[in-house]
């Protein structure tokens, strides 16, 4: 009966509003209004809201700025993603960025604005008759390329920099510090990292290999396979030591993404693919940033009226290409820390070998095997 | 038929006896006018249907987790037990209203209406070169838009892979519900609208070329009609490669293929399937998926183009730029299909090329903002509601355009891909522009369309909440993304760090309803108007296209006796020593007078 209610209303409503209209437009028509012809009134309005508009958005935009400063994501926490006094990374990328764009975006949307408020018909005699003019059009046409070429090949040296998979890192004695090597492996809907252990390899592993406890499919005869170290829901990382991640996935496309480091990967099952970067700042340093603990401040405030749990900030490894219905809620803690403290947390795992059982060193891989399936 | 048959013929005495009944007049008509209002109709229930729905995930993301009584009345219990959206149909919703703004409203929409409108009018032929395939064209499209709303009905839902359908998620249906039979509809569907593309883009290629009235030189066309031309040869050589795309994974899907699928284990379960790319889809998908944007964006500055002349009564700055930039932009969109696919684990070299192409495509396009800010100025504005959307088109096309230098730069694509910044940039440059270029061409040509004059009053509150709504949707949307949120999440309280932006979330949803709501006034207008409207005069704007020299009836070959004879370039407004400040194309030059468009350097 009430849904029967709310139709009928509804329709009477429009009813109402159709009759409503007929009367309008029949006054329209007695008073000679054609709507073809703008009024000087409805003209001068829509000239003077194109300035009030302007000025809303600005200061809407501002106010934004302002106010969500702290939401944003900090500096990043990777040496390719912020490096101290130089320009060679990517926040120093998108700052100069940004700098341009918002300049463009401010000047033309002003220009626009203010010529339709400034040559409205009411204030104007005639338009001007100015078809074309050859220089002026080559001056747009070179002031935005010469930007573009700056812009291009500042990109695509930090590019090549960032997409650099052997990336070194020098020791404070001038040696070559050893890369960590950790595989992300994705399937629906979570990540598991295999670190590749005392020898630094990973074994081998394949989808087809996975069988009970084996969730990720390591190959269990490739010798490599025995020290790897199989770890779920939270992973470190030493600090200013590069980290080789190596990237697989099980089912559908995944994406690693680690926005602190600036860093993200498609995982892609059939293929591998990787990524590297050096860590920069610690967990526990970044906790101590200002503007993380600002952000984190009003975060526990949010919270707490919710009555939900107070929070610390933590890096975080989430999914960032859809793939699924929990695709929100794929994730994993990243922590770094001090190499001391890592290599703790590390030794404190099981290796691959010891939970799977596997106590010889001795069984040779089966290259043939490997081949046929074209195993990672 | 007598319409194509004697389309190309000047000089006969046009007028077609037949008899014409309910069927052949309004449902199985070949007339290029009704073709086109079809299309409109079309088009504009598809996008009240995708509207809606953006809505209904919106309020998900406002409030996520809450109850909402209207979210369990629209979508039932399945959808929303207890009205909350599940998430699995949070993504069919987002998957649905992407494919459904993107292909039938902002492609087989726009370009249906306004290519089917304008082509024959503002070139002065009869009809177009094939009535019939014009006919079979929107059949097609209606038929590709029924299956697509069909899919939303079955069982598991729709296609829910995102519009993208990347597979192996939309290969498997284990993986995610929608890709059942939900995904084998929306391939169907999509095999049928890509056909209906591509006969409705052949057609119009071939009209332009051939059917141009006499003196309709190149470079006497409106903008509009270069920019729907660029836009067919687009459609034409890109869709196919979408079609081949999705026959191989209907392959994959249902006859044990694996053109996409290598290595893969869902559910416990190992796939028979080795040695697929998934890289291989994305390729294909985005070779269409990148001129896509531009078949979308094309007919969109093309209109704002003639509505911003005609109403700032001022030739289009630099028309020859104009054209030059909308074929560097036709040829550059083929060529910067991989910036989708920056971290994809392709070659970082390839990354570094399509950054550079990509990146070449923002020069035409500054031309093109340059242009239209000096056509406004010193001119004598009149705001007529298309005005005020054309100037909304050439706001959003530069404040979303810019941005798109931001997410070209590959280095920077690493940390944004997929983030709410590249859905603020889209919606903005793509999506808004499109949209508000639509409502341009709509209240431009509706006493065309309808012989009716459409409300001016309503027409103003329509555009400036709308406009309001456009940057107070997609403004936040940029910092929700800087602040790190993937696109595509059912809800963001999964991760602490992220609750900081729940207000803005609200905030966004709030703008989300504001532009909804806003669009009701425009429905009723529209059908108020088609009924009721004030009779349109023969040239309501005082414009000098061709169009407006037909009667106001709509007759069939659309002009009485012969056709027009074009003499001059369709931007002689405000000419110095004219009597009026309008010269309507098919008058002659006068004895020294010179036609701007013949081509300068002069």
């Amino acid at each position: 009966m009430i849904t029967f209610l709310i139709y009928a209303v509804i329709f009477l409503g429009v009813a109402a509003l159709v009759r409503l209209a007929m009367v309008y437009q029949a006054s329209k028509e007695l008073r000679g209004e054609r709507e073809e012809n703008v009024s000087a009134s409805e003209n001068s309005w829509n000239a003077i809201l194109f300035i009030v508009f302007m000025i809303a958005l600005y200061a809407g935009y501002i106010y934004l700025i302002f106010e969500y400063s702290d939401a944003l994501l900090p500096k990043a926490a990777s040496a390719h993603g912020f490096k101290e006094g130089s320009i060679y990374s990517i926040d120093a990328l998108m700052n100069i960025n940004l700098v341009v764009v918002n300049i463009v975006f401010v000047v033309i949307n002003t220009l626009l604005f203010f010529f339709a408020f400034k040559y409205v018909r009411e204030k104007r005699e005639t338009a001007e008759f100015f078809p074309h003019n050859n220089k002026l059009e080559l001056f747009w046409t070179i002031i935005p390329s010469i930007f573009l070429a700056f812009i291009i090949i500042f990109g695509l040296t930090i590019w090549n920099n960032v997409m650099d998979a052997d990336k070194e890192v020098l020791a404070a004695d001038g040696s070559v510090v050893e890369p960590v090597v950790i595989e992300l492996y994705a399937r629906q809907f979570d990540w598991h990292a295999r670190y590749a252990g005392a020898d630094g390899e990973l074994g081998m592993a394949n989808v087809r290999y996975i069988e009970g406890s084996n969730q990720t499919g390591v190959m269990k005869n490739d010798p490599n396979s025995l020290d790897d170290i199989i770890v779920k829901s939270e992973f470190h990382l030493p600090v200013n030591v590069p980290v080789k991640f190596k990237i697989r996935s099980q089912d559908v496309i995944h994406s690693a993404y680690m926005p602190h480091f600036r860093a993200q990967m498609n995982a892609v099952p059939g293929m591998n693919t990787q990524f590297t970067f050096v860590p920069t700042i610690t967990t526990n340093e970044m906790r101590q940033d200002p503007k993380v603990m600002r952000k984190y401040e009003k975060i526990n405030l949010i919270r707490s009226e919710k009555g939900e749990d107070q929070v610390e900030f933590d890096y975080i490894l989430l999914c960032n290409k859809i793939c699924g219905a929990s695709h929100y809620n794929m994730q994993m803690k990243i922590v770094v820390e001090s190499q001391e403290d890592f290599d703790k947390w590390l030794s404190s795992k099981k290796t691959f070998g010891d939970s799977e059982g596997l106590t010889t060193k001795s069984k040779k891989v089966d290259n043939k095997l490997a081949e046929n399936l074209e195993i990672n | 038929m007598g319409v194509a048959a004697t389309a190309n013929e000047g000089n006969a005495h046009i007028h077609i006896p037949h008899k014409e009944g309910f069927l052949t007049k309004y449902v199985f008509s070949q007339d290029h006018k009704m073709i086109s209002k079809q299309f409109l109709v079309t088009g504009l229930v598809m996008a009240l249907v995708g509207m809606g729905m953006s809505t209904l995930f919106r309020l998900q993301l406002g409030w996520q987790g809450e109850s909402f009584a209207i979210l369990k009345w629209i979508l039932g219990d399945v959808w929303a037990p207890d009205g909350i959206l599940s998430p699995d149909k949070y993504l069919a919703l987002v998957t649905m209203h992407g494919t459904i703004m993107v292909f039938f409203v902002l492609t087989g929409g726009l370009s249906g209406t306004f290519a089917n409108l304008l082509i024959p009018l503002q070139i002065g032929a009869r009809d177009m070169a094939s009535g019939f395939m014009n006919m079979l064209s929107y059949w097609f499209f209606f038929l590709a838009s029924v299956i697509m709303i069909a899919s939303i009905f079955v069982e598991g839902g729709p296609a829910s892979a995102g519009w993208t359908i990347y597979p192996p998620l939309s290969a498997i249906p284990e993986t995610i519900p929608g890709s059942g039979t939900g995904m084998t509809l929306w391939l169907v569907s999509m095999t049928i609208f890509i056909a209906s593309s591509l006969i409705g883009g052949l057609n119009y290629i071939v009209t332009i070329i051939n059917l141009r009235t006499k003196g309709m030189k190149m470079t006497r066309m409106p903008l509009t009609i270069w920019a729907i031309l660029v836009t067919a040869i687009l459609g034409v050589l890109s869709f196919p490669v979408l079609l081949a795309a999705a026959l191989l994974l209907v392959f994959d899907r249902s006859f044990g293929t694996s053109f996409y699928l290598s290595d893969i284990m869902v559910q416990g379960q190992l796939l028979d399937v080795s040695g697929g790319s998934p890289v291989l889809f994305q390729h294909l998908f985005w070779f269409l998926g990148h001129p896509e944007v531009y078949i979308v964006l094309l007919p969109a500055l093309g209109i704002s183009s003639e509505v911003i002349a005609t109403n700032s009564r001022k030739p289009i700055f630099g028309y020859r730029a104009m054209i030059v930039s909308i074929l560097a932009i036709g040829f550059l969109s083929f060529i910067v299909w991989g910036h989708h696919m920056f971290i994809t684990g392709m070659n970082p070299f390839l990354g570094a090329v399509f950054t550079f192409t990509t990146l070449l495509i923002a020069i035409p396009s500054a031309v093109k903002a340059f242009n239209y800010l000096t056509t406004l100025y010193k001119g004598r504005i009149i705001f007529t509601p298309a005005m005020l959307f054309a100037i909304g088109t050439v706001s959003t096309f530069v404040t979303g355009g810019v941005t798109g230098i931001i997410l070209a730069d590959s280095a920077l694509d690493i940390n944004l891909h997929d983030t709410y910044f590249v859905v603020a940039h889209f919606h903005i440059v793509m999506g808004m522009s499109a949209v508000l270029a639509m409502f341009a061409g709509i209240y431009h040509w509706f006493p065309k369309m309808y012989c009716k004059m459409m409300n001016n009053k309503l027409g103003y509150v329509h555009f400036w909440l709308t406009f309001i709504s456009a940057f107070g949707v997609f403004l936040p949307q940029h910092f929700i993304g800087l602040a790190g949120i993937p696109r595509r999440y059912y809800e963001n309280t999964a991760f602490p760090m992220f609750d900081d932006m729940l207000e803005l979330n609200q905030l966004v949803t709030w703008f989300a309803i504001l532009g909804a709501v806003a669009q009701l006034l425009f429905v009723f207008n529209f059908l108020f108007s088609i009924f009721k409207g004030q009779r349109a005069p023969q040239n309501p704007w005082k414009s000098n296209t061709l169009e407006w020299t037909t009667p106001v009836e709509h007759i069939h070959g659309n002009w009485h006796g012969a056709l027009p004879t074009v003499h001059r370039w369709p931007y002689d407004y405000s000419k110095p020593g004219a009597d009026e400040d309008f010269i309507p194309q098919t008058v002659p030059l006068a004895e020294g007078e010179v036609d701007e468009g013949a081509g300068y350097g002069h």
